[in-house]
């Protein structure tokens, strides 16, 4: 019976998704998302600009409250828990933002600090210890007395990965790794989201539009467009999809110009109706 | 047509003035809310295991209180000697030179010190205010704070809460007796006065009330500015130049409200407490 008990946590998904649904005021933007992430994996949601996808990660993580829908970490829906029982799931869990979020008045080393002053009563003496283990793991060792400003844009992502692993969550979620920085560096943040995968399991989360970094890190892919999801599927399928539109977006194929006026106004009025 | 036409600007009038009086109440109502937030960190939090900031709070009253006092020295003094001035031009009329301490005295502890202070602190904190938390949400820090399951009122708007309703308050005293002092330099070059016996004059017209009535409306000036400041920042869309639009709508509402809140606890002593 326990044997049972414990297979099924085993295949239970850290992550799951059920007809997700999000609206700014009248006009929704996602129309019923369905996906899961098993533990240690590492999903990539892709998608254009204005598909969606920078919304479904801030509802994944709870900035957001949907309209409808389920999403389940840890067995809660968060789409239906209180505030103080999503700050508990929030301890879990780690977010790193696009431009790094990092608190301009304190030093990185307080950057990955804060979390832990925090939530724990640990000595100041052990959270020091801390972080710079966690400094060290995203390669900015000795770089904590430093202010968020002194550091180069590829250094601030890898310290907001530091304060985002400071609490050692479970999932990690990404917000464009490789937004802004030159192709140097963002490979680099990818090894670091490979070396954080290989070495702790940890389940990763990554929304990005950069197709490179996709198939380098990605377990398993799903895009997403104008608030659907399009294909879903491992690294490989979707390579070998045959869907127009997963085609159209993995080759980069342009959207079609348009030649006529009648057609530009038409998609005009369209564009309209659809950001209402 | 033109019947018509009339009709429709009536309505439209009418439809205007209603959107603006709702949108009026919804912005007083989430004033009221995010105040009612900080005021629970910082009264009933500490109680039930969620510990204040102070040192934020003290590094808050730093810049909010003492980093002002310069400026606002200089400016209520001069005020005080303007307000000796002014009331010289008619007492000395009626021979009245005398009563000058009286004069400036009442005006600065019940009205212009407060008022004073207040609008030297919207200007340097409230301003502040509203371009630090509106950057930071621009900046995703805002969501950070919450994906870290820090609330940012407890993070950031509690400390500047406290340390704004001690330090405006404390402002406000130096600011009347700034104000006094420069009363007495009329005072003592016009009317022949003494410095200790214009001091002492201006002690002496002074009743308790007088001073606490003026303490008490500072208070409430703090907690407007700090909540107008803050909820300004944390509305602020996406974008830089949205932070220069928050930080501007900040000092214009505050100002507007502190002077709203002084006519409503103005007309409420004077009514209930006998002036």
């Amino acid at each position: 019976m326990g044997e049972k008990n414990e297979l099924s946590l085993e295949s239970m998904p850290m992550l799951s998704v059920r007809d997700l649904r999000v609206s700014y005021g009248a006009v929704e933007i996602l129309h019923g998302i369905n996906f899961e992430v098993k533990q240690g994996e590492t999903l990539v949601i892709l998608g254009g600009s204005g598909s969606g996808k920078s919304t479904l990660l801030r509802t994944l993580v709870g900035l957001e409250r949907p309209s409808s829908g389920e999403i389940w970490i840890k067995g809660k829906n968060i789409a239906a828990i209180s505030q103080t029982e999503l700050d508990e799931i929030r301890k879990k869990i780690g977010m790193s933002f696009q431009g790094g979020a990092l608190f301009g008045s304190m030093t990185v080393g307080d950057n990955v600090a804060l979390p832990l002053r925090e939530h724990t009563k640990l000595e100041e003496s052990t959270i020091d210890i801390i972080l710079r283990l966690k400094l060290e793991q995203v390669g900015l060792a000795g770089f904590e007395y430093y202010m968020p400003s002194q550091l180069s844009g590829g250094m601030k992502k890898r310290a907001a990965v530091a304060r985002a692993l400071a609490m050692d969550p479970e999932v990690l979620f990404f917000d464009e790794p490789s937004a802004g920085l030159d192709p140097i560096i963002a490979a680099g943040i990818d090894q670091l989201i490979l070396e954080l995968k290989r070495a702790f399991r940890m389940t990763i989360v990554v929304v990005t539009h950069e197709l490179a970094s996709a198939y380098l890190i990605a377990d398993r892919m799903v895009l997403i467009d104008k608030g659907n999801v399009v294909a879903i599927g491992t690294t490989e399928e979707m390579r070998s999809s045959s869907q127009p539109r997963v085609r159209q977006f993995l080759d980069r194929v342009a959207e079609p110009e348009v030649s006529r006026e009648s057609d530009y106004l038409a998609m005009l009025t369209e564009h309209r109706r659809r950001s209402g | 047509m033109a019947q018509y036409m009339v009709t429709e600007s009536v309505t439209e009038f009418f439809s205007q003035t209603g959107q603006s009086v709702t949108n009026g109440f919804a912005y007083i109502g989430s004033l009221a809310s995010l105040a009612g937030r900080a005021a629970y960190y910082v009264f009933v939090g500490p109680f039930q295991g969620k510990p204040l900031r102070l040192q934020r709070a003290v590094s808050q009253a730093m810049e909010i209180g003492v980093r002002a006092l310069p400026i606002l020295s200089l400016i209520t003094y001069f005020i005080g000697l303007i307000l000796a001035l002014q009331s010289a031009y008619e007492l000395s009329k009626l021979g009245a030179m005398n009563i000058v301490p009286r004069a400036v005295a009442l005006s600065m502890s019940r009205e212009l010190g407060p008022l004073i202070t207040a609008i030297v602190v919207i200007g340097r904190s409230g301003s502040a205010f509203a371009a630090e938390i509106g950057t930071m949400k621009v900046t995703e820090e805002i969501d950070a704070l919450e994906t870290m399951a820090i609330s940012p009122i407890h993070f950031l708007v509690t400390p500047k809460f406290l340390a704004m309703i001690v330090m405006l308050p404390c402002l406000t005293i130096w600011a009347n007796f700034m104000g006094i002092l420069g009363g007495a330099l009329f005072g003592v070059t016009q009317a022949g006065f003494s410095w200790l016996g214009y001091i002492q004059a201006s002690i002496d017209s002074l009743f308790l009330r007088d001073i606490t009535t003026g303490l008490i409306k500072s208070i409430m000036f703090g907690i407007t500015i700090t909540t107008v400041g803050c909820l300004e920042g944390l509305s602020t869309g996406a974008g830089a130049e949205e932070v220069g639009r928050s930080t501007t709508r900040a000092v214009v509402m505050s100002i507007f409200l502190v002077v709203i809140v002084d006519l409503v606890f103005t007309g409420l002593f004077y009514f209930v407490g006998g002036r």
